[in-house]
């Protein structure tokens, strides 16, 4: 590696960290939240088969899943000013992140409300618990740790698919590499020190991951 | 009279599970419920407990009145609070501990103070002798240690009835007779049960009195004693009989 890449590269790597840290992840962290909020409460929604409701969370499922998210990103950022609303870059993206990988785990999290037995909630009935008092401390807590692998590959696909933010004007760390790029012209060198820096996050996360399933395992086979 | 059931229908798909079932329990009472599988035994327990919505029936208990078909959510907690349930596979809180899941109950449904709740718990849990496991989960119990613990979770509740619904069908031979004994011990103290089993021993020995069903109707009620010894059905002599005859096979195999 010739003397001037090799100092670009090092030039760069504080610039791509900082914005990693201060951008990618926090925008990650907003949107996962989000997408976690809504998630618990589309599933919810149909496991309990609220009338209505239940058809507006299909409707929406079927919406974000069947659109690619890169449109989903163009459409809220440049096409809603359009109709008069107008969003900065940064909350457009948190909200159509959001509601993008909410749509895909609500499924995660509706198979595991399902895959806890009725029998669960038929006990807690008979000992004179009411349906959300067994929800929140019977069920939610079993179909958690039975959702938790799925949402943490959520999780680490939504750290990558931030990257995206950068065509709506985010300036977050694949932005950055580009603009560093634009004046230096070392697409291999740059854009292998961003993929690496990502690839760092989501071993972090992965790690994390086996941290918590090791925690949730604590009450043993899920199985009685 | 503490419970009576009149008229109890059930049907599944258009199929009837229940043809109008008639049932008396005096306190105190240990009530066998026999028949074949498919006999609608269980599906009388939990209709008896709302756990099913019978088609039409009613329930009087301590003397109040309760539609089995259109009661209202106040109705179903006020029967269930003077019942508990012990179901086939114990139906345990997974995610909790001995102690948490004979407290649950009382702290959140009963709305027990924490520190009383315990020690309750702890005094139901040494009567099936599993006060030495309060921090153990239920997947580190055998399936008698989780039905001792799912039973001590009914006792909490200190209630006025106890069913059982085949509580020892899931288990390994072996483990049975643990189930059976703090069962037997029960009604020793006077407890009044109601016990959909296969346990021939359980019902003749233990159970005051038996009511033998088929076919969603009830053949043949009446004291335990009588019932095995006299039946007066064509039906009952049958069902003891195979019951009799399986037994004796299993012997001679062995």
């Amino acid at each position: 590696m010739n003397e001037r890449l090799w100092g670009i590269l090092v030039d760069a790597f504080p610039k791509l960290l900082g914005y990693g840290v201060r951008v990618t992840v926090p925008l990650t962290i907003l949107s996962f939240a989000l997408a976690l909020l809504i998630a618990v409460a589309v599933a919810l929604i149909q496991y309990a088969n609220v009338k209505v409701l239940r058809q507006v969370c299909r409707f929406y499922i079927w919406i974000i899943r069947g659109t690619p998210l890169l449109v989903q990103l163009w459409l809220v950022f440049y096409g809603l000013p359009s109709a008069g609303i107008l969003l900065d870059a940064f909350p457009a993206a948190v909200v159509v992140f959001g509601f993008n990988e909410g749509a895909y785990m609500a499924e995660s999290v509706r198979g595991a409300l399902e895959s806890v037995s009725r029998g669960q909630l038929e006990a807690g009935y008979c000992v004179g618990m009411s349906y959300m008092q067994i929800m929140v401390h019977v069920v939610l807590p079993q179909a958690f740790r039975t959702a938790f692998p799925a949402l943490s590959n959520s999780l680490i696909s939504m750290l990558k698919g931030t990257s995206l933010a950068s065509t709506i004007t985010v300036m977050e760390m694949f932005r950055q590499a580009t603009v560093i790029n634009g004046r230096v012209y070392e697409s291999l060198g740059l854009y292998t020190e961003v993929a690496l820096i990502y690839l760092a996050f989501c071993t972090i996360l992965t790690w994390l991951q086996r941290l918590g399933e090791k925690k949730l395992a604590s009450y043993g086979g899920v199985r009685a | 009279m503490m419970l009576e059931a009149r008229g109890v229908r059930k049907s599944f798909d258009g199929r009837e599970v229940l043809g109008g079932i008639d049932l008396q329990v005096e306190k105190g009472d240990v009530i066998a419920i026999l028949g074949p599988s498919g006999s609608g035994k269980t599906t009388l327990l939990r209709c008896l407990n709302f756990l099913e919505r019978a088609d039409a029936g009613e329930l009087v208990f301590d003397g109040e009145r309760f539609d089995l078909h259109a009661a209202t959510r106040r109705d179903i907690a006020r029967v269930r609070k003077k019942t508990a349930f012990v179901f086939q596979n114990y139906n345990l809180f997974l995610n909790k501990t001995v102690l948490q899941n004979v407290t649950l109950g009382l702290t959140l449904g009963a709305k027990m103070k924490k520190d009383a709740a315990r020690e309750i718990a702890v005094r139901s849990l040494e009567r099936v002798g599993m006060a030495g496991r309060l921090d153990s989960y239920p997947s580190q119990l055998s399936g008698g240690q989780q039905q001792r613990v799912a039973i001590a979770r009914g006792l909490a509740s200190n209630p006025e009835i106890i069913y059982f619904d085949e509580p020892t069908s899931a288990l390994d031979p072996e483990l049975i007779g643990e189930v059976l004994a703090v069962m037997r011990q029960l009604a020793d103290e006077g407890m009044t049960m109601l016990v959909v089993t296969h346990e021939m021993e359980f019902a003749r020995n233990v159970s005051s009195k038996v009511l033998f069903m088929e076919g969603g109707a009830v053949v043949e009620s009446g004291p335990s004693r009588a019932f095995f010894e006299n039946p007066q059905e064509e039906r009952s002599h049958a069902f003891i009989r195979s019951i009799l005859e399986a037994r004796g096979g299993e012997r001679s195999q062995e």
